[in-house]
């Protein structure tokens, strides 16, 4: 449970990712130390998802490095690489639930393949981890093509939390959820990395979330991090973007 | 780096120490059973944390089921020596898995058997209904398209028509093509035993267009296009395109199945033909190369083999066989429900259940052709 320090568990450098002829990230630079939770927000296909993408491995890079740990993912051995993708937990935008596994079992999933415990301590972290992202028992014998959307995220999450990581990527966890849904969702983002000592990196339109759960915020414009600070600075900020984003209307109405 | 976690008796309790982490669980499982199981004298049990130096929710879970067991065993217990931090993670462990677990309910293994029986066959029974379903529904918009023309999708039936008809004949070709070698390889290798060469002609003439033909194109359309029907419209409906159509106040089946459905029909005995002809050719060319029967010989004998009314039997039969390919695999894609494994549950009884239509319609127009004497 360390505090927001200085340590990065998060430390990319010159990362350029394109498609064809598209160039989506050009030397992009960023931190996200330990124990803070990170807002990266960016105009829609400005290539927020796809940094995350880059960064747990799902796409590939044209150049840079990604430390994560302090472990250069493109120099770690396959036993390396699996420690690692064990120490991060990753929400998926539309939840990417298994459909042909209850929710009991999605959240056993990952304990099973990983894990060699009993059956019953099994069963009872999974239940235990329903109850912590807020959901009751009842829903852990459902399909999660019975799920309402706020019910999808949180199982989605309770999955992503299934084996303690120390990081946890949301992709726009409160996208599709209503207002008192998302407030409420920012909440056990909070709660529970207060409790579980989470280093969280959310990608985010949301600005009710930026300033009430982020310790940070990285702004994604020009195909790099263009600003990073606390709200303040985000405030304070000359850049077009930033300033329309910020201190545009709906912004007002967000800062009340 | 981590410190093998431990559990050890003192004299006021236990005492914890270590990394109580998810990479330790199964050997803390072991300890926390063995503390929980052990009869202890006294009224109390401290257990001592101050020497945990990681806890997660798998350690802070497995402290709260050991104090859960000292508890019904009649016990008070303490915590000691937690770090702030922890706090938090302990009491919200506390407040987890409360509720009595309610065991799914069991049946016996015979009644299991019984119960799966009586509901394969009112499966069956509901599957032919939801077939003849689907045949009401499309007979109903293709009325309502016949009043009024301008509503007919012409475009998506031309688009299916490119993809079932056209992009099919390559396949359709070669494999019936291979299959007219066949049967006259076949025919004249035992044929030839009675002297009755010629005769091969004769069955190859009738069974390639009255059966062979047909049932061959089918088959191969029910693998090709139907099952991309069922994966299409099971995808669509996954993901509430089905419905967002329905909302707009458009008929699923005008718009996604009659375009399809019209498209088999036209295009199956446009394939059959193609088919048949291929197998004709292949057989002729077996005829000659192998069994040494010159094609003039062979196109002499086949005129007088064969009638208009072979011919009409095998090409009367085709459309029949789509509609009944294009009914099932459309009444299979709009029961797709929600999981990637009902996607392809349904993709497989679309192909199994047309083929095995395929074959009993293929015996009733069989009983039905020979009482008209065709």
């Amino acid at each position: 449970m360390t505090q927001a320090g200085h340590e990065a568990v998060i430390r990319v450098r010159n990362l350029v990712v394109g498609f064809d002829r598209v160039t989506v990230l050009d030397r992009l630079s960023l931190d996200v130390f330990r124990g803070e939770i990170l807002g990266f927000v960016g105009g829609s296909g400005a290539g927020k998802s796809v940094l995350m993408r880059t960064i747990i491995g799902l796409l590939p890079k044209r150049a840079g490095t990604i430390e994560v740990f302090g472990v250069n993912l493109d120099e770690a051995g396959e036993k390396q690489r699996r420690a690692t993708e064990r120490r991060w937990g990753i929400l998926f935008q539309q939840g990417a639930l298994f459909s042909s596994l209850t929710v009991r079992q999605n959240v056993q999933f990952p304990m099973r393949e990983y894990l060699h415990l009993s059956s019953r301590l099994i069963e009872e972290i999974a239940l235990a981890k329903l109850e912590m992202v807020g959901l009751t028992t009842d829903v852990a014998d459902k399909f999660p093509s019975e799920l309402s959307g706020g019910m999808t995220k949180r199982v989605a999450l309770a999955r992503a939390l299934a084996l303690d990581p120390e990081i946890v990527f949301l992709d726009e966890p409160t996208s599709g959820l209503d207002p008192i849904g998302a407030g409420a969702f920012d909440d056990l983002i909070r709660t529970l990395q207060h409790t579980l000592g989470l280093t969280v990196f959310m990608v985010t339109h949301d600005l009710d979330s930026l300033h009430t759960v982020c310790d940070r915020i990285a702004v994604l414009a020009d195909r790099r991090v263009v600003v990073d600070g606390p709200i303040a600075r985000m405030l304070a900020s000359d850049h077009p973007w930033v300033k329309d984003y910020f201190r545009g209307k709906r912004a007002r109405a967000a800062a009340g | 780096m981590t410190v093998k976690p431990t559990l050890d008796e003192t004299l006021s309790g236990l005492a914890a120490a270590g990394a109580w982490t998810v990479d330790h669980a199964h050997e803390l499982e072991p300890l926390v059973e063995a503390a929980s199981d052990k009869r202890r004298p006294g009224r109390r049990v401290l257990i001592d944390v101050g020497r945990v130096d990681q806890l997660d929710t798998f350690g802070a879970w497995l402290i709260e089921r050991l104090m859960r067991a000292c508890r019904s065993a009649g016990l008070d217990t303490a915590i000691a020596g937690l770090p702030d931090n922890y706090h938090g993670l302990l009491k919200e462990m506390h407040d987890v898995n409360r509720r009595p677990q309610q065991a799914a309910p069991r049946f016996a293994r015979m009644s299991n058997v019984l119960a799966n029986l009586g509901r394969a066959v009112g499966g069956t029974a509901s599957d032919l209904l939801w077939i003849v379903d689907m045949l009401g529904e499309t007979a109903v918009a293709l009325l309502r398209t016949l009043v009024r023309p301008s509503t007919f999708r012409f475009t998506s039936f031309v688009h299916h028509i490119d993809r079932v008809g056209l992009q099919a004949v390559p396949i359709i070709l070669l494999i019936t093509f291979l299959l007219g070698c066949i049967i006259a390889q076949q025919g004249i290798f035992h044929f030839r035993r009675f002297g009755a060469e010629l005769y091969v002609i004769d069955m190859i003439g009738i069974l390639v267009l009255r059966e062979v033909g047909v049932i061959m194109v089918s088959v191969m359309v029910a693998g090709r296009s139907g099952s991309a029907y069922t994966a299409e419209l099971g995808s669509m409906q996954m993901r509430e395109e089905v419905d967002a159509l329905r909302t707009m106040g458009f008929a699923p089946v005008d718009v996604l199945v009659l375009p399809r459905l019209i498209a088999l029909v036209v295009a199956l005995p446009i394939l059959t033909f193609l088919g048949s002809m291929a197998a004709l050719y292949g057989g002729g060319l077996v005829c000659w190369l192998y069994g040494g029967i010159n094609p003039e010989i062979f196109i002499s004998r086949l005129k007088d083999a064969i009638s208009l009314t072979h011919f009409a039997v095998g090409m009367i039969k085709a459309p029949f066989m789509a509609l009944i390919i294009g009914l099932v695999a459309c009444a299979e894609g709009l029961r797709v429900k929600g999981s990637a494994e009902s996607l392809g549950l349904h993709t497989t009884a679309s192909v199994v259940k047309s083929v095995f239509l395929v074959i009993v319609f293929d015996g009733l127009f069989a009983m039905f052709f020979a009482a008209i004497g065709m």
